[in-house]
């Protein structure tokens, strides 16, 4: 069957099976490999999009249901040149290492602090308790959500 | 121009890509004709292959090939070990496939090859397997009787027993004034990388060639075996090494479908793909860390060390994998940690169980026997009265007994030494930054419903394996250099370590080395990977080699263009010249290179010390950790925030492995912790409160850099630290934790038979 949805701006029409995940839509049927699949249970996160400004986990919704969304995936976050303010905060503190929670952390804190430009450490700690990353212990991560606040206030990024 | 990159924390250069999605995992590629392969695994611990029919899976839609132990007419062949390949272990070494018997759940017995993923799985579930289920070993305890064998020929469940000896330990203990025996248990971890594994295989018939992609960790070592297996020379085949989701040691072992999905693509004449599901990747990933110790401790009445004793059995899995043995040698190899020991005589006993075959996770051994002599220091110093700081800091080896030779271990060549650092002043500025003096008297007390605790634990870290390192230089048509190397990347950040290497060694801005190309088997004459903590010092050591000759190739090449004497021709920046003031451009060499090897046997050995201070809530079983500190000592940092990035992420695994993880059986074999919501890792809000000191007291005298190995040291002492400090917290309770992890209930267990 066919969904018809929008993903970073662009409309898309994907003939797809009713089974088919999101994430595997996204991946495989539009080739965007920035949104990575670490669990396909809906625990760990890495697969975490934006679905009409909400952060979501694109294993655990079908294609289907996009139908008439807006998707907002990590390639949609990114700039051409340079890296956004959540992403730069991110390369300072080191809040990556392997890389691949990294799509998941990024729209999930971005998805926050859009929502709440003042959120304290306990917070961002909380919502990110949603995205396992076997790397950083966190410490770094919880730093740079923190240090990219100032950016989003004002409703900007 | 001298540059000090060498100890800048710089920003990576590998995270443009990753921030912005555009990382190249295995999953991510795709290529014409791409054909999907899914295992089917057993779902019986032991017994027998009575019947294997696919020929309802191949009538499945999509479906073009079904792989069984059948299309082997040659044999399926058998993964041989990488390390500590003894004759002992041949007869336990894994098959590619099981086909006679089946020794633990998620052994592959058959592949599918279809047009999707979710078509193999289909017909994954039309092939009719009959097993005649044997009785099964669930643990070590199990294993040790004998009753049931998982290798019938060998008339036992134990592969080996490694013997580490130092001195005369059963005299010591004779004429002790003091002994302590006892048992501690540690759980079964597994590296856990959030990339799942994954394989991509393209054979090209006409040139009989195969690529394969999704190699890490080992690729050269890999390729060696493949090659062998598949009847290939080594050179017809490449492998790739993509981005790596992480590695801890498990990721990049040569595993079952390492040889399956090439043999499949050449099988079926079309590429072939492989992405293993979670579930998957919890039964088939190399699992670790399992392991129970019966050990003693002989000491003088002040609390000198006299000698260490006892047995460690180590709960092996199915088959000796390719790593498989090294945390079996370590555990009684490191048993005596950073401390003064005279006299060790310690047996590792290896035993086969129907469960995942083990291999290594970070600190293999090491975060096991750290817990194990830790917890016993404790309790020791304890029952002499003397002060536990005061203890370790009696037996700490100091620097003017360096190297300080540890026990042998036998049936192996292990020998060696510590290579260089005074252990106190790591511990004593540990217990600085934590505040122990003043925190100390908060040990035992019941604050708001929670009991206060402080623990410490002293580690020893190696680093550096041999035997050798490769890594080339060349110039690029702008005058720029490249960087090319034989170890791997796991996520560790080599690109931006070996950029800040290579610019301080050719004396160049930072970004005039363009690339860092590491991994790929044709990148490099030989390589060895990422494994013990080595990449930085190995690779490193040989870049500054590889500077060497690319230099002298640099000044012949000027030499001859410019008609003078080699010795007289100056590099600067990106000029070429000779002391007549005739110059030519740098990128006039394009294309230039020189190899450089890096050989070495000594292991470096990092040190350092963890301390913790925990609050543990008695109703609930709850540890929350208020302060953590670890300082390691790791002679020269390369980068501060990447290396500080290892500490503390090693720290929190190694918190949930003391806290949280454990991949349980039951009595049967089968495998009941097969999702994420049933191992548990540690999350963002579970352990906040974590620091690192880096110190560079003490390089190491074996390498050009003075650096050594450092990734694993933050694992190493969170067993033995943190159990310490639920011990002293519980103290009034008499609780003395002795199994790890220390789970809540575990926790709450430990609370309520005290109150009884």
């Amino acid at each position: 069957m066919k969904a018809r949805f929008e993903v970073n701006g662009h409309k898309v029409e994907v003939a797809v099976e009713p089974r088919l995940t999101l994430a595997d839509c996204l991946r495989h049927h539009l080739r965007l490999t920035g949104t990575h699949v670490g669990c396909e249970h809906g625990v760990c996160g890495a697969c975490t999009v934006l679905v009409d400004g909400k952060a979501v986990r694109s294993c655990l919704m079908l294609a289907v249901q996009a139908e008439g969304s807006k998707v907002v995936t990590v390639e949609g976050l990114s700039k051409d040149e340079g890296l956004t303010p959540l992403q730069a905060s991110f390369r300072k503190h080191h809040a990556l290492q392997c890389g691949f929670c990294t799509p998941g952390m990024i729209t999930t804190a971005h998805a926050l602090l859009s929502e709440e430009p003042d959120c304290d450490a306990d917070r961002v700690r909380e919502v990110l308790s949603g995205n396992l990353c076997r790397c950083t212990g966190y410490v770094s991560i919880v730093e740079a959500v923190l240090d990219a606040r100032a950016a989003y206030k004002g409703g900007t990024s | 121009m001298k540059n000090t990159f060498i100890g800048a924390p710089m920003e990576r250069r590998e995270d443009l890509r990753f921030l912005r999605g555009r990382g190249e995992y295995v999953d991510d590629l795709e290529v014409d004709g791409l054909l999907h392969a899914v295992v089917l695994r057993s779902s019986v611990a032991h017994g027998r292959i009575a019947a294997l029919d696919a020929s309802a899976a191949l009538k499945c839609p999509g479906v073009h090939a079904v792989i069984t132990a059948k299309d082997m007419p040659g044999g399926v062949p058998i993964i041989p070990m990488r390390l500590q390949p003894l004759p002992e272990f041949k007869p336990y070494e894994q098959p590619v496939l099981a086909h006679d018997k089946v020794r633990y759940v998620g052994e592959p017995v058959a592949v599918v090859l279809a047009e999707s993923v979710a078509l193999a799985e289909d017909a994954l579930e039309a092939i009719a397997l009959e097993i005649e289920p044997l009785p099964a070993i669930s643990d070590y305890a199990t294993a040790v009787q004998n009753k049931s064998l998982l290798f019938e020929a060998t008339g036992t469940n134990r592969s080996l027993v490694f013997h580490a000896r130092k001195g005369d330990a059963d005299a010591a203990f004779r004429d002790a004034p003091y002994t302590r025996r006892e048992r501690f248990s540690t759980g079964r971890h597994y590296g856990l990388t959030m990339e799942p594994r994954g394989v991509m295989a393209q054979w090209n018939a006409e040139t009989s060639r195969l690529t394969v992609s999704g190699a890490a960790k080992v690729p050269f070592f890999n390729r060696r075996i493949l090659a062998k297996q598949i009847g290939l020379p080594e050179t017809a085949i490449d492998m790739i090494e993509n981005d790596v989701g992480g590695g801890y040691g498990a990721r990049g072992e040569f595993y079952p479908e390492d040889f399956l999905i090439p043999f499949a693509a050449r099988h079926i004449n079309r590429p072939v793909k492989w992405t293993e599901d979670r579930r998957e990747n919890l039964m088939a990933m190399n699992h670790a860390r399992e392991a129970a110790a019966d050990i003693e401790l002989a000491c003088a009445r002040d609390g000198t060390i006299l000698a260490l004793r006892g047995d460690i059995h180590n709960d092996m899995g199915a088959y000796m994998r390719t790593n498989g043995a090294v945390g079996a040698r370590n555990v009684c190899q490191f048993l005596a940690g950073p401390y003064r020991v005279p006299h060790v005589k310690v047996d590792s006993h290896l035993w086969m169980t129907n469960k995942t075959p083990v291999g290594t996770y970070r600190g293999p051994g090491r975060f096991e026997s750290n817990f194990f002599l830790e917890r016993l220091i404790d309790m020791v110093a304890a029952a002499l009265g003397i002060d536990r700081v005061e203890f370790r800091r009696r037996n700490l080896v100091t620097q003017a007994e360096q190297p300080y030779p540890i026990a042998d271990v036998q049936p192996t060549d292990a020998k060696d030494k510590y290579d260089s650092g005074e252990y106190q002043a790591a511990f004593e500025q540990c217990l600085k930054e934590i505040g122990w003096h003043e925190k100390a008297k908060l040990c035992g007390r019941l604050i708001d419903g929670r009991y206060h605790g402080l623990g410490v634990s002293c580690f020893i870290e190696g680093g550096a394996a041999g035997p050798k390192e490769t890594a080339r230089l060349e110039v690029n048509d702008d005058g720029t250099f490249s960087v090319y190397l034989g170890t791997t990347s796991v996520g560790q950040g080599v690109e931006t370590i070996f950029a800040q290497i290579a610019a301080d060694a050719l004396e160049v801005p930072i970004d005039r080395i363009r690339h860092v190309y590491h991994g790929s088997t044709h990148y490099v004459s030989d390589g060895f990977g990422a494994y013990h903590s080595r990449s930085t010092v190995m690779g490193g050591s040989a870049l500054l080699d590889a500077t060497k000759n690319f230099h002298t190739a640099i000044r012949a090449a000027g030499a001859k263009r410019l008609g003078c004497d080699a010795s007289t021709v100056a590099i600067d920046g990106d000029k070429v010249s000779n002391p007549d003031g005739r110059s030519f451009p740098l990128s006039d060499l394009a294309g230039l290179t020189a190899e450089g090897t890096f050989s070495n046997h000594h292991h470096t050995y990092s040190y350092g010390t963890h301390a913790v201070h925990v609050a543990v809530d008695p109703k609930l079983g709850r540890i929350e950790i208020v302060d953590y500190v670890v300082v390691q000592d790791v002679g020269r940092a390369v980068n501060p925030l990447t290396l500080k990035g290892q500490v503390i992420g090693a720290v929190v695994q190694g918190l949930g492995g003391a806290c949280l993880e454990h991949l349980q059986y039951d009595d049967d074999g089968q495998f009941l912790t097969g999702s994420l919501a049933d191992y548990l890792l540690p999350t963002a809000s579970d352990f906040p409160n974590l620091r690192c000191v880096i110190t560079e007291d003490y390089p190491c005298p074996n390498n050009p850099l003075g650096a050594k190995g450092a990734g694993e040291g933050g694992i190493i002492a969170t067993g033995g630290a943190l159990a310490n400090a639920v011990a002293h917290a519980l103290a009034p309770l008499g609780a003395e934790p002795r199994d790890l992890p220390l789970t809540p209930s575990k926790v709450w267990e430990l609370v309520g038979r005290k109150r009884v």
